[in-house]
C-alpha cells in the first residue's frame, strides 16, 4: 500500500471534485442502447471467463482505466468499456491487435487502434480465478468504529484503486461496517483476494471542498487499508 | 443515416472476430437488448418505492437491509450485491454518484442513463449538487441538507423518494407510475 509520501496525481477517471466541467447533457431519449454496436460491447464484457481474458470485475475496471485518456473523456461510456476489453483480449492473446486493426479497415474504420492496448502500470499475473460476488466472511474484528474519525490515506494513481482523490488526506468519520469484501487493490491485479473491511466513511464537504456547498455530507464505502485512524482531540 | 463512428466500426469487428472464433454469438447481443431494453428497468426501482410508500413495515425493512427486503422480488439485471436505501425527508435530501467509473444498481434501475457515466455529473455533483440538480430542473428546499452517496466499492444506494402528500387518495399501481429514475437517482424529487 502506498504511503502519504507518496503523492501523485490522480487519474483522469478519478473524476470526484475535479474542476471545469460544464453542464449535465442529458440525452433526448432514454433507449438503454442507442446503437447496437453498445449492446454489442456490453454483450462482449460478458466474455471474460469465456475467453480467460480477465476473471474479474476489477480487473475489468482497471483495464478501462488504462486507456489513453484523451479516448476516456471522448469515447463516451460504451467507448471506454471496448478500449478496456480490447486490451484484455490482445494482452491474453485471445485477439491479435494486427487483425483487429484488418479487420476495422475493411469495415471503413480509419484510425484502427485509437483505444487499443495501453501498457501495463506494473507486473500483472492472473490470478486464480474468483467469483462475480465480492462480499466474504470475517477474518478478524474490524480496525475502527462506528462514529470512529479516521483519515484517508494519499493514493498514488499507479494501479487500480477504489480510494478516490478527493479524499486523499481528509478527515471523516465511520458511519457503517459492512463486514469482509473483496480488496480491489490486489484483485485488479492478479495478486489475490486479500479481503478487507469495508466501511462507510462521511465526510462533511467543506473538508473536502473549501469552494464547495454548505450543509453537504459526502460519503464514501471505503476499504480498511485506506483509512488512518485519528485522536478526537 | 448519420457516419459510423469509429467505435462503432471497432466493435463490429471486434464482434465478428470473437463470433468467428466461437465466444459469442450474434444473438447473444439481441438477448443484452431484450433484457436491458424490456426486463430490467426503472420499474423494479419505482415498485420497491411505492411499497415502502404505502408498507410501513416493509419501508422500515427495506431501510434496514435493502438486500434482504427486495430479495422475494428475485429481480434479475445484477450489480446489486449489497443495497442501501437512502431516504429523503423535509429536511435531508439524497443523492447518489460513481465519481470513479458509473457503479448503479441495475436490477432495480437498468442500465445507467448517459449524463451518469459522463464526466460532468461525476466530477460534479460530490461537489456541488445543489447546483447540479437544479441545473437539471429540480430545486431543493433552502435549509434543506444534502447527503451525497459515492458509490466506491460494491454496495449499491438508491434513493426512497419523499411520497406524495395525499398518498391515501392514489392506488399502489398509480404511485409506482409517480417514481421516476431520477428519483430514484436523487435528482429529481420523485
Amino acid at each position: 500500500m502506498a504511503g502519504t509520501m507518496n503523492i501523485n496525481a490522480p487519474r483522469v477517471h478519478d473524476l470526484g471534485g475535479q474542476a471545469g466541467y460544464g453542464a449535465v447533457q442529458r440525452e433526448p431519449t432514454d433507449e438503454v442502447f442507442p446503437e447496437r454496436w453498445q449492446a454489442s460491447v456490453f454483450a462482449m464484457a460478458g466474455l471474460g471467463m469465456v475467453t480467460a481474458a480477465w476473471n474479474n470485475t476489477d480487473r475489468f475496471r482497471h483495464a478501462i482505466e488504462r486507456i489513453d485518456p484523451v479516448a476516456y473523456l471522448t469515447h463516451g461510456y460504451y467507448g471506454r468499456w471496448l478500449g478496456g476489453i480490447e486490451t484484455l483480449l490482445i494482452e491474453a492473446g485471445v485477439i491479435d491487435q494486427r487483425v483487429l486493426d484488418d479487420r476495422s479497415r475493411d469495415l471503413g474504420g480509419i484510425q484502427a487502434g485509437s483505444v487499443a492496448a495501453r501498457p501495463k502500470l506494473r507486473a500483472d499475473p492472473m490470478a486464480a480465478v474468483s467469483g462475480v460476488a465480492s462480499k466474504r466472511t470475517a477474518e478478524k474484528p474490524p480496525k475502527f468504529n462506528l462514529q470512529q474519525p479516521v483519515v484517508a490515506i494519499a493514493g498514488n494513481g499507479l494501479g487500480h484503486t477504489r480510494l478516490p482523490g478527493y479524499v486523499w488526506g481528509k478527515k471523516g468519520v465511520i458511519t457503517a461496517v459492512h463486514g469482509y469484501w473483496v480488496f480491489p487493490d490486489t484483485n485488479a491485479h492478479g495478486l489475490g483476494e486479500c479481503p478487507q473491511v469495508l466501511y462507510t466513511v462521511c465526510f462533511n464537504s467543506e473538508d473536502l471542498f473549501p469552494d464547495g456547498e454548505e450543509q453537504t455530507l459526502v460519503s464514501l464505502d471505503l476499504f480498511e487499508p485506506y483509512l488512518l485512524g485519528v485522536s478526537n482531540a | 443515416m448519420r457516419e459510423p463512428s469509429p467505435q462503432s466500426i471497432r466493435a463490429e469487428a471486434l464482434e465478428a472476430l470473437l463470433i468467428e472464433k466461437g465466444f459469442l454469438k450474434a444473438e447473444d447481443v439481441d438477448q443484452v437488448i431484450l433484457r436491458y431494453g424490456e426486463r430490467v428497468g426503472p420499474l423494479n426501482g419505482a415498485q420497491v418505492v411505492a411499497r415502502a410508500w404505502v408498507d410501513d413495515q416493509f419501508r422500515e425493512d427495506l431501510l434496514n437491509d435493502g438486500s434482504a427486503a427486495i430479495a422475494s422480488y428475485q429481480f434479475e439485471g445484477g450489480q446489486v450485491e449489497k443495497l442501501v436505501v437512502v431516504e429523503n425527508t423535509a429536511t435531508v435530501h439524497n443523492v447518489v454518484v460513481c465519481t470513479l467509473c458509473s457503479c448503479y444498481p441495475w436490477a432495480l434501475l437498468g442500465l445507467p442513463p448517459k449524463w451518469y457515466k459522463d464526466p460532468e455529473y461525476r466530477s460534479r455533483v460530490v461537489k456541488e449538487p445543489r447546483k447540479v440538480i437544479s441545473e437539471m430542473g429540480f430545486d431543493l428546499a433552502a435549509g434543506t441538507s444534502v447527503k451525497v452517496w459515492d458509490s466506491s466499492a460494491e454496495i449499491r444506494y438508491l434513493v426512497l423518494p419523499q411520497p406524495p402528500e395525499n398518498l391515501q387518495s392514489y392506488s399502489e399501481d398509480d404511485l409506482v407510475a409517480l417514481v421516476s429514475r431520477d428519483g430514484m437517482i436523487g435528482v429529481a424529487e420523485r
